[in-house]
């Protein structure tokens, strides 16, 4: 497998969409290339430091005042 | 062995009820689905427009025309496929009227090259919580997803931050399964080779 081949198959492998021997191949590539071990562990890094951290707050205020306008304009149309 | 399960026992989403009951003139029932994705829908919207005061009227947009349309929902998706696919549209929508966006259609961005070739491949030592504090790590990932175009941010927050699967991301943005996967893998590289720039060293934080 190739550098190329590698990343073309990076998302169906973090997506657990790629068979049996296609794993083996992308494991087999990043055990000897360290680019791609390093692409592969901080790709998966940036995937999950994003959906850990909440980026946009939504305080109970907000919350409110949102779903009483949303309400309002739902029971006008009604 | 497990049982096979026919197509009948397979679980019903909870929604199914609520949105019959919505159709029927159900206010409360209505009122339990914006409830339960009022939050989401908000988050979307956000991270598409990058702008608090347009999601909060893209939310509010995108629950009112899902409520005139009711009739229009079949059931063949999820009801929150469909509500996040009303929201991205509104979404969409308002970036294509600001003047001050580039690009803004899900088609667009596809073209260039930025990003899809990894250039850095020094490791995140340490980890990016042990190197920043939490107001300053929110601060740099909402930089750097600001900085993607807006086709792939969509594609992004719905796959990554939203957690939808492809095929269901594929179906609130209209698009093929091939073109999710591509565009999530530039997205994902992309982030990857901005966010390298603050992480990627070995002490103290970058200011660039």
């Amino acid at each position: 497998m190739t550098c190329t081949e590698f990343l073309s198959k990076l998302t169906d492998y973090f997506d657990d969409h790629l068979e049996a021997d296609l794993i083996a191949d992308v494991k087999a590539h990043v055990k000897k290339c360290s680019h791609c071990e390093v692409v592969m562990d901080t790709t998966r890094k940036t995937i999950s430091i994003y959906r850990e951290n909440e980026l946009y707050e939504f305080p109970d205020a907000l919350r409110d005042r949102l779903h009483a306008a949303i309400m309002k304009k739902c029971s006008k149309a009604s | 062995m497990p049982a096979i399960q026919s197509p009948e026992t397979k679980e019903i989403h909870p929604d199914v009820a609520l949105v019959a009951r919505a159709k029927q003139g159900d206010t409360a029932a209505f009122e339990q689905l914006v409830r339960q994705y009022e939050r989401q829908i908000f988050r979307v919207a956000q991270h598409i427009t990058q702008n608090r005061e347009d999601a909060e009227d893209i939310a509010q947009e995108a629950f009112l025309k899902a409520y005139g349309k009711l009739d229009q929902f079949q059931g063949n998706s999820k009801f929150s496929t469909w509500l996040v696919r009303i929201a991205v549209n509104e979404s969409l929508m308002r970036l294509r009227k600001r003047k001050t966006s580039r690009t803004v259609s899900m088609d667009e961005d596809v073209q260039t090259e930025d990003g899809a070739i990894p250039r850095d491949f020094a490791e995140w030592r340490p980890n990016p919580e042990q190197l920043y504090g939490k107001n300053e790590l929110g601060e740099i990932l909402r930089k750097t997803i600001q900085g993607l175009p807006p086709g792939f941010r969509t594609v992004f927050t719905l796959r990554d931050v939203e957690n939808l699967s492809t095929e269901e991301t594929a179906e609130a943005l209209g698009l093929s399964v091939p073109a999710v996967k591509s565009r999530l893998l530039r997205a994902r590289l992309q982030l990857r080779e901005r966010l390298s720039r603050y992480f990627h060293q070995t002490s103290g934080g970058s200011k660039s």
